[in-house]
């Protein structure tokens, strides 16, 4: 009895740190570590099952690094107010991003600082209207 | 103005402004939102025999993480070759979760059709269901596919040619309930994300019950003795919402250039 009740509570740890709508868990994401980055739009494909921004930015040592962070799919994107001309290659942003755990310059998009000042949110609660277009 | 023009030119006032409330033209949807899901009316009682419209189940009709447990509490226990298949999955949800890198499921690594049960049971996004004298078509919008139901009579075929969405027949089990058996399906296709396998034996029963205008639910259950001791149920009761009827749905379409353009960006990096 005690077994099953530890089974239940491990698959029930396990599921809820999955995101909400994704094609694979967070077993490769380095789960709670935020970081921050300042950097310039190389590519942004829209695309299933994962979007990916493409940007490069400076590590402290000065070094620019190419980093590729992915969101959720284009249909979950659009409910959050994304779109497929969210970023054009040279823009200025800054990404708020989970890595993955072996260091390599890689990710998930928690937010992203438009050069407008606008700020788009790649996780949390969908938003309540769903923007038609 | 004849008072009976007046009337008239009233009425069709009232009714045009109805009706393209009702409509609410949109391009592009992505679906209902949370809110719209929960809040939405009945709408008043259910019509007979008709499942017409746009539905959608939210995000409780893809495979959110609370789901993956309970599907997991409702699995039936694997046979020995159930155990034997289910080690070759490698998938990206669920119990059996593989890093990223490590990831073979067919639908998002090569672009390989959902196929069917999966389409329902996971990936369940908007659908129209349209219905003609002899068949019901579902209309989907993950992966812009459809099926053909058939409901002319017909008994399902005997030892099938194995589909990606299998062999469906359909029948009115009571004015507001609909119940579809399917079979033949390839094997090459996982029941869910979390990479539960089955043979070309699955039988899979569908059955949809319009409980009222708004709302359409729906049972599923798995019946596959070669894979699984027993018969199982992997939707149970799910409510679907009636969309405005001038929705036009975004594509959600996984392609091979797709799925290997990350895994060459992401999946290749994140071993």
């Amino acid at each position: 009895m005690r077994s099953t009740l530890l089974v239940v509570v491990l698959v029930v740890a396990c599921v809820m740190v999955t995101p909400a709508v994704a094609h694979h868990g967070a077993a490769t994401f380095d789960t709670g570590k935020e970081i921050t980055l300042k950097g310039v739009v190389t590519e942004w494909i829209w695309a299933n099952p994962h979007c990916f921004l493409k940007f490069d930015a400076k590590d402290e040592t000065g070094t620019v690094r190419q980093w590729a962070v992915e969101t959720q799919n284009p249909v979950s994107m659009t409910a959050r107010g994304w779109s497929r001309s969210a970023f054009k290659v040279g823009d200025e942003v800054t990404v708020k991003l989970e890595p993955v755990k072996n260091g390599a310059p890689v990710g998930r998009i928690l937010s992203v600082l438009l050069p407008n000042g606008q700020t788009l949110v790649a996780v949390g609660p969908q938003p309540a209207a769903t923007p038609a277009q | 103005m004849p008072l009976h023009v007046k009337r008239l030119t009233l009425v069709t006032a009232v009714v045009s402004m109805l009706s393209s409330a009702a409509l609410a033209q949109t391009w592009n949807s992505p679906g209902l939102s949370e809110e719209e899901i929960k809040t939405m009316p009945p709408g008043g009682p259910a019509p007979r025999r008709d499942l017409t419209g746009i539905w959608d189940a939210g995000f409780a009709g893809i495979g959110i993480a609370e789901q993956e447990a309970e599907r997991e509490a409702a699995r039936a226990p694997f046979t020995p070759l159930g155990e034997q298949l289910v080690q070759r999955n490698k998938p990206g949800n669920g119990p059996r979760l593989a890093p990223v890198a490590e990831i073979n499921d067919p639908l998002s690594t090569l672009g390989d059709p959902s196929g069917f049960p999966r389409l329902v049971t996971y990936e369940l996004r908007p659908l129209q269901i349209v219905q003609t004298p002899n068949q019901v078509l579902m209309l989907y919008m993950f992966e812009k596919r459809y099926r053909v139901i058939w409901t002319d009579g017909r008994a399902l075929p005997q030892n099938p040619d194995p589909r990606w969405y299998g062999y469906s027949v359909g029948r009115w089990e009571d004015d507001y309930t609909f119940v579809v058996e399917t079979v033949g399906m390839d094997d090459r296709t996982w029941l869910d994300n979390s990479g539960d396998p089955h043979s070309t034996d699955l039988r899979v029963e569908e059955r949809y019950r319009r409980v009222n205008q708004t709302t359409l639910e729906l049972t599923v259950v798995i019946s596959d003795p070669q894979v699984y001791t027993k018969p199982w149920m992997m939707r149970n009761r799910l409510p679907l919402r009636l969309m405005p009827s001038g929705t036009d749905l975004m594509e959600m379409i996984p392609s091979a250039s797709e799925a290997q353009a990350y895994q060459q960006v992401i999946s290749s990096q994140a071993k």
